[in-house]
C-alpha cells in the first residue's frame, strides 16, 4: 500500500517532469540572439535535464506535502509536533508565564530603538503602521465579511489630511508663534474622522452589494482616489505630492531625525496598543457580533431586526478610522507623501496581511502584517523575486493553512451551573 | 379587530408578480396556517409582512396600524418576529450568541437572560450545546435554534416559514408540539407557512390555501381538512 502510493507519486511526478520540459523548452532551452539584424537560435540542450529534474523534485515534494496534510487532518492530536504545541500551549496558559513573557516582549519593544539604531527603528515603524492598517481592515473583512480592495485610499485620506493641514495651516501656525508640532496631534484624530467620513461616503452606494461586486466598487474607489490626488495639482500638489511635512515635535522642540524616529516609534507603539484594545472591545461587543451575523446571513439579520444599512456604515467607518490614523504616522515618518504610495498594490498587501495571518484573528493579523513588512525589508537582495515569493506564500497558506497562520479562536463563554438552579 | 391584516397585497420581484392581491387576517392568540405548493407565494407573503421584500400595493395592518412602509427593524420592534425558511441560523456564532442576536433590539439584560433560560427550558438540547457553533448542530437542532432565536425578540406575532423542511418525522412532531405549546403558554399568535398541510391544519385554527400568488380557499382548519379539493391536492388522500 505504502510502496504502491509512492510508486504512483513517482510515476505522476515523472509525467510532470516531462510536461515541465515541454512547457519550459522555449524559455529555458532556446535562446534567441540577434546579431546584425539576423536572428539566431541557440539551443542549450544541457539545461533540459535540469528542468526535468527540478520539475520531478518539486512535484514529488508537493505530493508528499499534500499527503502529509491529509494525514494530519485525519488525526490531529498525534505526532511529535502537535505534542510539543500542546505542551507549549499549556505552558503559556499559566498566568505567571504569560505575564512574564508579555513583560519581556514589552521590554524588548521599548529597548528596540536604542539597541538597533535609526534604520531598524524606521523599518519597525513601517511594520507598526501596517499592523494598524491590517487591524482596521480586519474589522471590514474579518468581522463584516465585506471585501474591500480600496483600503489604501483611506490610508491616503489620513496621510493627505496631515499633509494638507501642514501645507495650508503650517505657515499661519508659525506666523502666530504656535508650535507647528501641534498639527500632528490635531491631525491624528481628524484624519481618523476624515477617513471614517470617506468610508461612510463609499459605503452609501454599495449598501446592496456583496462579494465580487463590492470588491470591484471598492477597487474603483481606490483608483479614483489615486487619480483625483494625482490630477488636482493645485490643491494636493499632484504627482509631486507634498514634501517637508514636519515630524511631530517633542514638547516644543524640533528633534533631529534619529530622535524623531524614536519618538514616532513610541507614538506608533502606543497607537498599536490602543488599536488592539479597541478592536478587541469591538469584537466582544454586541455591535461586533451583529457585524459577524451580517457576514453570515443578511436576510436572517433583517428578520432579527438588525439594521443592515446602519451596520454597514459602522463597519466601513470603524475600519477606515484606523487607516486614517496610520496615514498620519506614515506622513510624519516619511515627511513626504505622493499619490503613488496609495495604490491598489498597497491595498492588496494589507489584504494579504489579513488573509495570510488569519482572517478575523487579531494575533494572526498582527503577525501577518509584521511578516509581510519585515521580510521584504531584510531580504532586499531578493527584491526582484518579491512578487514570486508573495505568490508562492499565498498559495501555500491557502492550501496548508486555509484559516491563516494563526487562525481565529472563538472565545468560549463558560456557563455557570448556578444560574440554572435559581 | 384582527392582530394582523393583509389587504390586497401585491409584491413583485422585478417584473415578476409573486403576490397577486393577497388578503389574510390573523386574530390575537390564533394559529393560522398558509398552505400551498412550491412557488405559490407563501414565503413572499411572510417576507412582505417583514418588509424584507417590500410590497408594491395593498396594505398590511398590525393592530390596525399600517406597517407596509416601515423598515424591517422597526417591524421586529413592533413585536413581529420571523423564523426564516431554511432556518438561516448564523453558523459561525455559538448557540447563545445566535440567541443574543435574536434579542438584538432589546436592552433589558435581565429580561434577555430570563428569556434565554426559558427557551433552554423549551429545548433542553440547546442548553447542552449553548457553546457549540450553530453550524455544527443537526438540522432539527438548527430549527429549534431558529425558533428560539425568533422567540428571543419576545414577539407578539411569530411567523414560521416551513419549520418541517428537511426534518425527520419524529423531529417534525416534536417541533409542532412546541409550536402549540408556545401558542398556549406564551399567548403568542402564530402564522405558520407549511407544505406539510396535514400537520399544519391539525394544530391550526384557520387556514388559507395559496396557489400562484392568490388565496384559493380560506376556511377554518377543521373544514379545510375535510374539503375534498384540499384533501386531493394537498393532503394526498
Amino acid at each position: 500500500m505504502k510502496v504502491r502510493s509512492i510508486l504512483a507519486d513517482v510515476r505522476k511526478s515523472l509525467g510532470i517532469a516531462v510536461w515541465a520540459m515541454v512547457l519550459l523548452f522555449p524559455l529555458m532551452v532556446m535562446k534567441v540572439s540577434v546579431t546584425r539584424g539576423v536572428a539566431q537560435v541557440q539551443f542549450r540542450w544541457n539545461l533540459l535535464p535540469f528542468v526535468g529534474i527540478a520539475g520531478f523534485v518539486l512535484s514529488f515534494v508537493w505530493r508528499i506535502a499534500l499527503e502529509w496534510k491529509d494525514r494530519r487532518g485525519n488525526n490531529k492530536s498525534e505526532g511529535a509536533f502537535s505534542r510539543v504545541k500542546a505542551w507549549g500551549g499549556q505552558y503559556f496558559a499559566r498566568p505567571a508565564v504569560r505575564k512574564s513573557s508579555l513583560v519581556a516582549l514589552l521590554c524588548f519593544v521599548i529597548a528596540y530603538p536604542f539597541l538597533f539604531g535609526m534604520y531598524h527603528t524606521n523599518v519597525m515603524i513601517t511594520a507598526f503602521i501596517y499592523v494598524i492598517l491590517a487591524l482596521g481592515l480586519n474589522i471590514v473583512v474579518g468581522l463584516g465579511g465585506l471585501l474591500n480592495l480600496g483600503y489604501a485610499a483611506f490610508f491616503g485620506v489620513g496621510a493627505y489630511t496631515y499633509g494638507l493641514m501642514w501645507k495650508y495651516l503650517g505657515h499661519s501656525f508659525i506666523a502666530a508663534g504656535i508650535d507647528p508640532g501641534w498639527l500632528f496631534w490635531i491631525s491624528l484624530p481628524l484624519a481618523g474622522i476624515m477617513a471614517s467620513l470617506f468610508g461612510i461616503l463609499l459605503s452609501l452606494p454599495v449598501l446592496r452589494l456583496r462579494g465580487d461586486y463590492l470588491a470591484i466598487i471598492t477597487l474603483a474607489f481606490g483608483e479614483i482616489f489615486h487619480m483625483v490626488m494625482q490630477n488636482s495639482s493645485d490643491i494636493t500638489g499632484g504627482a509631486t505630492g507634498i514634501s517637508l511635512i514636519p515630524r511631530p515635535w517633542f514638547f516644543g522642540h524640533k528633534l533631529p531625525p534619529p530622535q524623531a524616529a524614536t519618538y514616532i516609534y513610541f507614538i506608533a507603539i502606543v497607537l498599536v496598543i490602543i488599536t488592539i484594545f479597541i478592536v478587541r472591545r469591538i469584537e466582544d461587543s454586541r455591535v461586533g457580533r451583529a457585524l459577524e451575523a451580517m457576514r453570515e446571513d443578511e436576510v436572517a439579520c433583517e428578520a432579527m431586526g438588525i439594521n443592515l444599512v446602519k451596520n454597514k456604515l459602522i463597519t466601513f467607518a470603524l475600519g477606515s478610522f484606523w487607516a486614517g490614523i496610520a496615514g498620519v504616522i506614515m506622513a510624519a515618518q516619511t515627511t513626504y507623501i505622493n499619490p503613488d504610495s496609495f495604490t491598489l498594490w498597497e491595498s492588496i498587501i494589507i489584504l494579504m496581511a489579513v488573509v495570510i495571518g488569519g482572517t478575523g484573528s487579531i494575533p494572526g493579523v498582527i503577525g501577518g502584517a509584521i511578516l509581510l513588512k519585515l521580510l521584504p525589508e531584510y531580504f532586499r537582495a531578493l527584491a526582484q523575486y518579491r512578487m514570486l515569493i508573495y505568490g508562492i506564500a499565498m498559495v501555500l497558506v491557502i492550501i496548508f493553512k486555509p484559516d491563516g497562520l494563526i487562525p481565529r479562536k472563538r472565545k468560549q463563554y463558560t456557563f455557570e451551573e448556578k444560574e440554572l438552579s435559581k | 379587530m384582527a392582530l394582523l391584516e393583509l389587504k390586497d397585497v401585491r409584491t413583485f420581484y422585478g417584473n415578476i408578480q409573486a403576490l397577486k392581491g393577497i388578503s389574510i387576517s390573523v386574530d390575537e392568540g390564533e394559529i393560522v396556517t398558509l398552505i400551498g405548493a412550491n412557488g405559490a407565494g407563501k414565503t413572499t407573503t411572510l417576507m412582505s409582512i417583514c418588509a424584507i421584500t417590500p410590497l408594491r400595493s395593498g396594505q398590511i395592518l398590525l393592530n390596525g396600524k399600517e406597517i407596509s412602509r416601515v423598515s424591517p427593524n422597526k417591524i421586529v420592534k413592533m413585536g413581529v418576529s420571523q423564523v426564516p425558511e431554511g432556518r438561516r441560523i448564523f453558523p459561525q456564532l455559538s448557540v447563545s450568541e445566535n440567541l443574543d442576536m435574536g434579542a438584538f433590539l432589546r436592552t433589558d439584560k435581565e429580561g434577555i437572560k430570563r428569556d434565554m433560560e426559558e427557551v433552554f427550558a423549551i429545548f433542553p438540547r440547546l442548553a447542552e450545546r449553548r457553546n457549540q457553533l450553530g453550524g455544527t448542530l443537526s438540522g432539527g437542532e438548527q430549527q429549534m435554534l431558529a425558533i428560539s432565536r425568533a422567540l428571543m425578540a419576545n414577539p407578539h406575532l411569530l411567523l414560521l416559514d416551513e419549520p418541517s423542511l428537511g426534518l425527520a418525522p419524529l423531529v417534525v412532531q416534536n417541533i409542532f408540539e412546541v409550536i402549540q405549546k408556545i401558542n398556549k403558554e406564551r399567548k403568542t399568535t402564530i402564522l405558520l407557512v407549511e407544505q406539510n398541510a396535514n400537520m399544519a391544519l391539525k394544530i391550526a385554527n384557520k387556514g388559507y390555501v395559496m396557489q400562484n400568488g392568490v388565496i384559493k380557499i380560506a376556511d377554518t382548519a377543521a373544514h379545510l381538512l375535510e374539503n375534498e379539493e384540499v384533501r386531493k391536492a394537498y393532503l394526498g388522500l
